[in-house]
């Protein structure tokens, strides 16, 4: 099956002040796949991440060369609206960070910040989102309830649903799972695996079998160079290079 | 191993008496409000009553009440918060959220800190010759608010930039990660997550200002009016005011003695009352979450 592309990096350089954390990535992502982002601590995964919504923004000593194509569009050119741009691209944290307020308006944020009054819309759009995210059944009864009151691996799903309900067309996941236990992580993963039908899900992730069993490509990342990027089957049964197998197999890491 | 006991009992006696001297020091913090509230009790509470409570003062202060100084102190505090909140509120937005590090915000810091270590009577002196004579608003419940709103500045940018702090930084990615902006960010979820902190330092700062009588003796309080303020240019009494008038500049010093502690007694209970409203309120916001 073909799928489009819809993220293209051409030569990306990342500098947190004089510090090269990102060495002249070049890679494309596809629409409707589940592209992982692995490697060692420390070796650029997350920071690339954050740059495909320009979370990076906000470290005022960081500084980007390169291009990011998102549709043909450059994600860094000045004149694109960076609010635009995260209202295409959603993102969950590795820690789930709902808000001190209700369930519904968690999810309802996303929309009020964005101008949306209509509350029958609003009202469609969190049940929509928290059906979609699996959470809705767990919640319905409660909805008006503090978010706080929800167990870990509840909140992830609702910042989950809070991401789904201004439709971005990527999803970019920050470890989603590491902070949750087995079973919640389990939930996560089923999830990812049911949205890719509508969206575009990028993953970082610490754990070698979750990518191995969430994603259809695989990134490999050290010390801020792209290693090797293939299929996720045959990234984990014949990487290319001896590095990649090495820490696929355990063997630094 | 008789040797070791010895020593391990003498450092257990060490241990005891330096917990013992942290603990006496914190105590005397209680201990010193407390006495200060039997002392005042004790000797003014004969002195409160209906008539105390509800009535202008009469016959040189030597009768009556202290009405007019209860409600000037209100509007005092009140007046000053509401100079104070905005500003202070808006101060701490931009050096928490906003200010990049550099010089001016260093500067501003100075200044801000600077003005908490002011004497409150050069306050008052500033007042007069600011607001009273330059701006000719005259001694009035105006000057006097204006001149207590800037008294109390340091205090609500302190609080609020604090609460703002303590406002975990995921929520701000989170926000702006949904396509919020800055603002946005920070009138949806950091204003509301640190308020309960800010109206603290709200209330926490009208209850120093009611208190104050050097910045309010030359711009809004006078020496005696038997009638409540209709507008904000009116003079006004306050109680410090009226409790240092009658200690030091009345004609029946002795005789009023009693009035003096029970108007202490009054400003006290309206201060701590503040206070611990601002507790329970901050306590009761926090359990909500």
């Amino acid at each position: 099956m073909e799928h489009s592309l819809k993220i293209k990096i051409k030569n990306l350089n990342f500098y947190y002040g004089d510090f090269k954390a990102l060495h002249a990535i070049s890679m494309d992502i596809y629409e409707n796949q589940v592209t992982a982002f692995i490697g060692p601590s420390g070796c650029g995964k997350s920071t690339l991440l954050r740059c495909l919504n320009r979370m990076n923004d906000l470290i005022s000593t960081s500084r980007v060369e390169g291009q990011i194509l998102l549709d043909d569009q450059d994600i860094n050119d000045p004149n694109l609206d960076v609010v635009t741009l995260r209202h295409n691209v959603g993102m969950v944290f590795q820690k789930p960070n709902p808000f001190p307020k209700s369930i519904f308006e968690n999810v309802a944020y996303g929309l009020r910040v964005n101008g949306i009054k209509d509350k029958a819309y609003i009202e469609n759009q969190v049940e929509k989102s928290l059906v979609q995210a699996a959470i809705w059944d767990e919640v319905k009864d409660r909805i008006h309830d503090s978010a706080l009151g929800l167990s870990g691996g509840q909140q992830q799903r609702l910042c989950i649903a809070r991401a789904l309900a201004i439709e971005p067309e990527v999803i970019l996941m920050d470890e989603p799972a590491s902070a949750l236990d087995p079973i919640a992580t389990q939930k996560i993963e089923e999830l990812i695996h049911h949205l890719k039908r509508s969206y575009t899900i990028i993953i970082v992730t610490h754990n070698m079998q979750q990518a191995a069993r969430v994603s259809d490509i695989t990134a490999f990342f050290y010390l801020g160079k792209l290693i090797e990027i293939d299929d996720t089957e045959t990234l984990f049964t014949k990487p290319k290079l001896q590095q990649t197998e090495d820490y696929i197999t355990g063997r630094f890491g | 191993m008789n040797k070791s006991s010895s020593l391990s009992r003498r450092r257990k006696l060490i241990q005891a008496s330096i917990f013992g001297l942290f603990r006496l020091s914190a105590a005397i913090n209680g201990i010193a409000l407390f006495v200060i509230v039997y002392f005042l009790v004790a000797r003014g509470w004969r002195a409160i009553n209906w008539t105390f409570l509800t009535q202008p003062p009469r016959e040189a202060m030597t009768e009556g009440g202290i009405l007019p100084c209860i409600v000037g102190t209100l509007y005092l505090g009140l007046g000053a918060i509401l100079v104070a909140l905005p500003i202070g509120v808006t101060s701490a937005v931009y050096l928490n959220e906003y200010a990049r590090p550099g010089r001016l915000l260093r500067a501003i810091r100075i200044g801000i800190n600077n003005l908490a270590g002011v004497p409150s009577v050069v306050f008052g002196l500033f007042g007069l010759a600011f607001f009273v004579v330059w701006l000719k608003m005259g001694v009035s419940i105006l000057a006097g608010s204006l001149t207590l709103g800037v008294l109390t500045l340091p205090v609500i940018i302190g609080s609020s930039e604090e609460a703002m702090r303590s406002v975990p930084d995921t929520y701000r990615e989170a926000s702006l990660a949904l396509g919020a902006t800055k603002w946005k960010t920070i009138y949806r979820v950091v204003l509301p997550a640190a308020l309960p902190g800010i109206l603290t330092g709200a209330i926490l700062g009208i209850s120093r200002a009611a208190g104050e009588t050097a910045p309010i003796m030359f711009t809004a309080a006078v020496f005696y009016t038997p009638s409540l303020p209709a507008s904000v240019f009116d003079e006004i009494m306050a109680l410090p005011y009226h409790i240092y008038v009658l200690a030091t500049a009345g004609t029946e010093i002795e005789a009023t003695r009693h009035l003096q502690y029970g108007t202490a007694l009054v400003l006290i209970v309206l201060v701590l009352g503040l206070n611990l409203f601002a507790i329970i309120y901050r306590a009761r916001l926090q359990r909500r979450r």
